[in-house]
């Protein structure tokens, strides 16, 4: 093969080569937006008008767009005052407790599962495959298994339908999953790194704050996200434990959205709008970390 | 960061070697471990160990909600589920069934999906912050939502229909049968995926270059490629993506139990949507705890496989 046929065999090659990378995108977008459509369908059923969300024939394009939906859920006067069902629901209180029960609880549970993690990723020790085991188990149980004896162990101890109840509840659902994730990404961290602070003078503990927790930040933040969501969106123990807006969170508030045969759905989307806020604004803020932790070696072997 | 490492590594230089570090471990440094992980094992006995044992417990009485003393009835409630109840064996193989659907459609479509991702050329951030827009959906909403998509009269689902076809359809979606299991698999799938994307491309994205390109000059083609390189480097990723979906698809409640709550007359029951019909719809406390028991066995008996072969890799085996 002469140099110029070689030449001109890799230029068409990686012509081709360019045709398939911009086909495999274009394929992306439409998959990525395909999967989008039922996340935008809430969010614009938040805005539209009454009459035309159940409208039949449907009515596809909006003839024009309204906040009414929100100023109903906030108790602000709208021409056509409040929603069908329920009277007014205690918004401010439902998201203070969510928000409140979320960060606290992912706060714990990652303080948590980061020592167990490091404990599991640089000790060995006896019945350490076992105990590890044991906590992966705690994961397996549904909550709807959880929660019925939850459900008579807290009112008996004064927890039930209360903040701190919740909060303690949603941490060891979350412990196990973070120290699954903590020992993967500190065993990606050379165990020389800990030696070496450790040979300078520092203590055990010493090694783990200052070199080995400032190493693993982004599976941490990845940890966090996962932690956060699960708190922020459960709903089968939050049901059972939260029995007044005391201590409710927004999952099981969608409920009053609902009657037997009917459901108020721009009620029921302006909140879960309300709810997604927070988990978008979040999870668009770390998913770079999330996935530079997941790929930093966690996950391998 | 960066300069601290470097003087720990010059340090280490400096000194005989890694293993120095770990010789001679004292009282206080055995004792370490439990102390960090003890924060853990004492929420986790409240919270899930202690009340399990309780509702250990009551599966062997006769409690009920309803009424203000129980007796000690032994295996009664498990004999009566196990031997009398062809409900419980339904729900249970089509919880089976449903699981095992779920997980291996979704994890085709996330390795499609990851594939596609990893190559995109720009705005990646962006696709995948929309990608993972269903894992911040709670399960409760998606519940409601794909209930309204796939309601008869008002649905979008019959809805598309009539404008593409011009007439109306009035499919009761979560009715008929087999359509109420497809409609729920649907919306399971709809939420599941996302995370098998974030895993499964993680996975690709850590992948080295030097076997592609070698790969490459060899001449071998994007199948060859995918077949015999990135998916075996990927398979512990895989293993992951698929045991953590796995473990939360076996403790689907939230979507079904809005969908159709294991109706019309038992059509799509889980298991969970059952347990939670015995114990707080017929008030059969006890029984719904048993029930709820042989299923967390069975979870129990799959998680000890899956995580025993990932431990495996992970600390090179042994029981110590």
């Amino acid at each position: 093969m002469t140099r110029s046929t070689k030449a001109k065999a890799g230029k068409s090659y990686r012509r081709s080569r360019r045709l398939s990378r911009l086909l495999s995108n274009a394929i992306l977008w439409v998959v990525v937006f395909v999967w989008f459509l039922p996340a935008m369908w809430i969010i614009l059923t938040s805005v539209r008008i009454r009459s035309e969300i159940d409208a039949v024939p449907p009515i596809w394009i909006p003839s024009g767009l309204t906040l009414d939906s929100y100023k109903i859920l906030f108790g602000m006067p709208t021409p056509e005052g409040a929603f069908g069902l329920g009277g007014s629901i205690p918004v401010a209180q439902y998201a203070r407790n969510s928000i409140v029960i979320a960060l606290v609880s992912t706060a714990f549970a990652i303080v948590i599962g980061v020592l167990a993690g490091y404990a599991f990723s640089r000790f060995r020790f006896r019945g350490k495959n076992n105990l590890f085991l044991t906590f992966m188990l705690g994961r397996a149980i549904p909550g709807i298994a959880l929660s019925l004896p939850l459900f008579v162990l807290f009112a008996r101890i004064g927890l039930s339908d209360t903040i701190p109840g919740m909060i303690i509840t949603y941490v060891a659902l979350n412990v196990p999953f973070t120290a699954w994730l903590m020992d993967g990404f500190f065993r990606s961290i050379p165990e020389e790194l800990d030696d070496a602070a450790r040979i300078d003078g520092c203590s055990h503990w010493g090694a783990f704050v200052r070199v080995a927790l400032p190493l693993t930040l982004p599976g941490v933040a990845a940890s966090a996200i996962f932690a956060f969501l699960t708190c922020w969106n459960e709903f089968a123990l939050a049901s059972i434990i939260t029995r007044t807006p005391a201590s409710r969170t927004f999952p099981p508030a969608l409920f009053e959205f609902t009657g037997q045969f009917v459901s108020d759905w721009r009620g029921m989307t302006a909140m879960s709008v309300l709810m997604l806020i927070p988990a978008v604004i979040f999870v668009a803020l770390v998913q770079r970390q999330l996935m530079e932790g997941l790929t930093s070696g966690a996950m391998k072997g | 960061m960066a300069t601290q490492t470097l003087r720990h590594k010059r340090s280490l230089a400096a000194h005989q070697g890694p293993s120095a570090g770990r010789r001679g471990l004292g009282l206080a440094e055995a004792r370490l471990p439990l102390l960090l992980l003890l924060p853990g094992i004492l929420v986790m006995l409240f919270v899930i160990g202690f009340p399990m044992l309780y509702s250990l417990y009551l599966s062997f009485t006769d409690f009920s909600l309803t009424s203000l003393t129980h007796k000690f009835i032994g295996l009664g409630n498990y004999i009566e589920l196990l031997t009398r109840d062809p409900l419980f064996w339904t729900a249970f193989g089509r919880t089976v069934l449903f699981m095992t659907l779920a997980v291996n459609i979704e994890f085709v479509l996330g390795l499609v999906i990851a594939q596609l991702m990893a190559r995109a050329i720009r705005g990646q951030g962006f696709l995948r912050t929309i990608m993972m827009m269903p894992m911040m959906f709670a399960p409760i909403l998606v519940g409601f939502q794909f209930k309204w998509f796939f309601n008869a009269q008002i649905g979008l689902v019959n809805n598309l229909l009539y404008t593409i076809t011009g007439q109306v359809h009035m499919i009761p979606w979560l009715i008929q049968r087999p359509l109420g299991f497809i409609a729920i698999l649907i919306a399971e799938i709809w939420l599941g995926t996302p995370f098998m994307v974030i895993i499964l491309e993680a996975g690709i994205l850590s992948l080295p270059s030097e076997p592609f390109e070698a790969a490459e000059v060899d001449g071998a083609s994007g199948w060859q490629k995918f077949r015999m390189l990135t998916l075996p480097m990927i398979m512990p990723f895989v293993y992951t993506a698929m045991a953590i979906r796995s473990l939360d698809l076996a403790r689907a409640y939230d979507v079904v139990s809005i969908m159709t709550g294991g109706g019309p007359g038992n059509r799509t029951e889980l298991i969970w949507t059952y347990v939670n019909r015995l114990a707080f719809g017929e008030h059969e406390f006890a029984l719904g705890s048993a029930m709820s028991f042989i299923t967390v066995i069975v979870s129990f008996l799959f998680t000890y496989y899956l995580f025993r072969n990932l431990l495996k890799s992970r600390w090179g085996g042994g029981t110590e």
